[in-house]
């Protein structure tokens, strides 16, 4: 829908925005995932392996190791699997190439979603993202939102800014 | 550079009487429980023994054990984030350990945090006296003048730190102009909005980088329990400066994590719990979260009746016979009804002082001779309070202390509750005409 995804204000993504990205995705290429445990990737990428996502890691240092049972390619060309959505976890300044590489392959690999980190953002990158017809987000952790817009995060005392009456499903993990 | 940064929407665009009742409680999803249940329980199963980890390592969000967090407690801390406009909360088993937490990620022995020497007068002993044993410099500063807050900044200064509406005073403090200061040492302003609520006043507006509460008073509300907030708006960069490496640098008892770095704006938070309550230990009881979460239900309706009975009170007082003078910022002739009218224009709150004529013995004797009011040291209860403060709470200080802390000799201090109002000032002026009789009949 690149009409819909022209009009994101990459300021203030609406919860609906987030939640059906979050709910669509299902198999993630990590670009930055580090294979040391106390690094803010590999807690992501901890959290959504367990939320039921596969996330690929993409770092050309680690190539050829696994991270979390998962196999590191040297880039998002060399993974032989299809992918929704790439997460970029490199500075801002890398993200544009990262982003025209994911166009390039997107019809191929099924790509739908470029998301950069929090604290990654790049505008330019973003528009020819979406003008490729990819929804994009910026600047934001797919953690932090999945936690909380499904109330984890409030169980850090953590303000989710949802208001709902709405009793929630509980699945069976 | 003016800071005033309304923070991104709290919550979706929902007014704050629907934010006091529903943010931090959706229904329980396993039940389905409409109230937020009480959590009675130390501690919580794991998974497997990943899980655990994971947990323990702060990689997911979860509950391992109650001295860090519990779902009960983590409700009321949402709520108060939220009606704050603040990224996350911390609560704590009172106002006073709120205080040493907020300060807790910030300071190193020998660093220094330049107060107000209008703060409510357990705090000035507490930062004045006891945060010394921590290595932990109090600079006091008569905030009226901002400019005496920026000549009190040094390259060790961490923090500067007021009440938003100080107790017993009813002294306001300039929150923009000193947020200005504050950013230009590099140091967060920490505001203590206990006497405002979030409903008056929320500081983060004005450019406060963290609020502290004593829930014990208005945020409960009916005089049922002790606890303490902590409120970050998650707007302070932390790496601006190589001030505050307990956030910015890396943290040795999570091997090496750096705060900042893992958690962005949640960073301070995140600290406050995982390191604060942690090795601190002031846990809020889940029974005292679930009674201050049911008073916060109704703080829009309990704080308008509170200002509402107390100008009606403080006009009333003022032109008392036996009254020298009423110091309450909602009176026309206050010298701080300005910065009233700026930041708390729904009111001047509940708490403010009287000078009655006598001096200290006809002090004693109203607040003996009351009958209505309850004659106790707390604030911000339902039910109308009096003090004597030079006899009780502000005891410890000096004269000078005293008479900064607005709490000399003469001074009566009240806290007006929802009683209806006109009862209030019958029992006021009974109580007044017994203590001029006994002071007179003292002087015969
Ligand atoms: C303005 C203010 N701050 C802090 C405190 C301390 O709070 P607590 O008694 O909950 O420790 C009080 C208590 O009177 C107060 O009035």
């Amino acid at each position: 829908m690149p009409e819909a995804a022209a009009e994101t204000r990459h300021d203030d993504y609406p919860n609906a925005y987030l939640l059906g990205i979050l709910n669509g995705v299902r198999t993630i290429a990590m670009v930055g995932a580090s294979p040391n445990w106390n690094r803010p990737s590999y807690f992501a990428m901890k959290y959504l392996q367990a939320k039921g996502y596969r996330v690929i890691p993409v770092n050309p240092r680690a190539a050829g190791t696994e991270i979390l049972g998962e196999p590191c390619y040297a880039s998002l060309k060399d993974i032989p699997d299809r992918f929704d959505m790439v997460d970029i976890f490199r500075a801002s300044d890398a993200a544009g190439g990262i982003v025209d590489e994911a166009i390039g392959i997107a019809g191929d690999k099924g790509i739908r979603v470029i998301w950069m980190q929090l604290g990654v953002r790049d505008d330019a990158a973003a528009r020819r993202a979406e003008d490729a017809g990819l929804q994009v987000v910026m600047n934001r952790c797919p953690k932090i939102e999945f936690g909380r817009l499904n109330a984890e995060l409030s169980w850090g005392g953590f303000n989710s800014k949802v208001i709902s009456s709405k009793r929630r499903r509980v699945s069976l993990s | 550079m003016a800071r005033k940064h309304v923070p991104e929407e709290p919550s979706g665009g929902f007014g704050f009487e629907t934010r006091m009742i529903h943010a931090g409680a959706q229904p329980e999803p396993v039940t389905g429980a409409r109230n937020t249940p009480i959590y009675q329980t130390t501690s919580y199963v794991f998974h497997d023994t990943d899980h655990a980890a994971s947990l323990f390592n702060l990689q997911t969000f979860g509950f391992i054990y109650s001295r860090l967090t519990n779902p009960t407690v983590a409700a009321l801390e949402e709520r108060v984030a939220n009606l704050e406009g603040g990224r996350g909360a911390t609560c704590c088993a009172s106002g006073h350990s709120a205080q040493i937490l907020a300060l807790f990620p910030l300071m190193e022995p020998g660093d220094e945090v330049v107060a107000s020497t209008r703060l409510y007068g357990g705090s000035i002993t507490q930062f004045g006296k006891t945060f010394k044993k921590f290595g932990w410099q109090a600079i006091f500063a008569d905030f009226d003048d901002p400019e005496n807050v920026r000549k009190a900044i040094t390259p060790k200064c961490k923090a500067i730190f007021c009440e938003s509406l100080a107790n017993p005073g009813g002294v306001i403090s300039d929150i923009e102009a000193l947020a200005e200061i504050a950013d230009e040492a590099g140091v967060p302003l920490i505001v203590d909005n206990t006497l405002a609520t979030p409903y008056l006043c929320r500081p983060i507006e004005w450019g406060a980088d963290i609020v502290v509460y004593s829930m014990t008073k208005f945020l409960s509300g009916n005089g049922t329990s002790v606890g303490g907030a902590v409120v970050d708006s998650g707007a302070f960069d932390w790496t601006r400066n190589d001030k505050f490496p307990s956030l910015s640098e890396p943290e040795p008892a999570y091997h090496g994590l750096r705060f900042v770095e893992t958690f962005g704006d949640m960073a301070y938070t995140m600290h406050s719990h995982a390191v604060g309550l942690r090795d601190l230990g002031p846990t809020l009881a889940p029974m005292n979260a679930f009674l201050t979460m049911n008073g916060i239900e109704t703080l829009a309706l309990r704080m308008q009746r509170h200002c509402d009975n107390t100008q009606r009170v403080a006009e009333w007082l003022s032109q008392h016979p036996m009254v020298d003078w009423v110091f309450y910022a909602g009176l026309p002739d206050n010298p701080y009804k300005g910065l009233q009218e700026k930041y708390l224009p729904k009111g001047a709150g509940a708490v403010f002082t009287f000078g009655v004529k006598g001096g200290y013995e006809a002090g004693l004797r109203v607040v003996e001779s009351v009958d209505l009011f309850s004659h106790l040291a707390n604030i911000g209860d339902v039910r109308s309070l009096i003090l004597h403060p030079a006899s009780t709470t502000h005891r410890q200080l000096t004269d000078e202390q005293r008479q900064a802390a607005g709490a000399g000799d003469e001074v009566v201090r009240v806290s007006i509750g929802l009683e209806t109002v006109d009862d209030l000032i019958a029992d006021l002026d009974q109580a007044l005409h017994k203590a001029a009789g006994e002071v007179d009949r003292a002087a015969e």
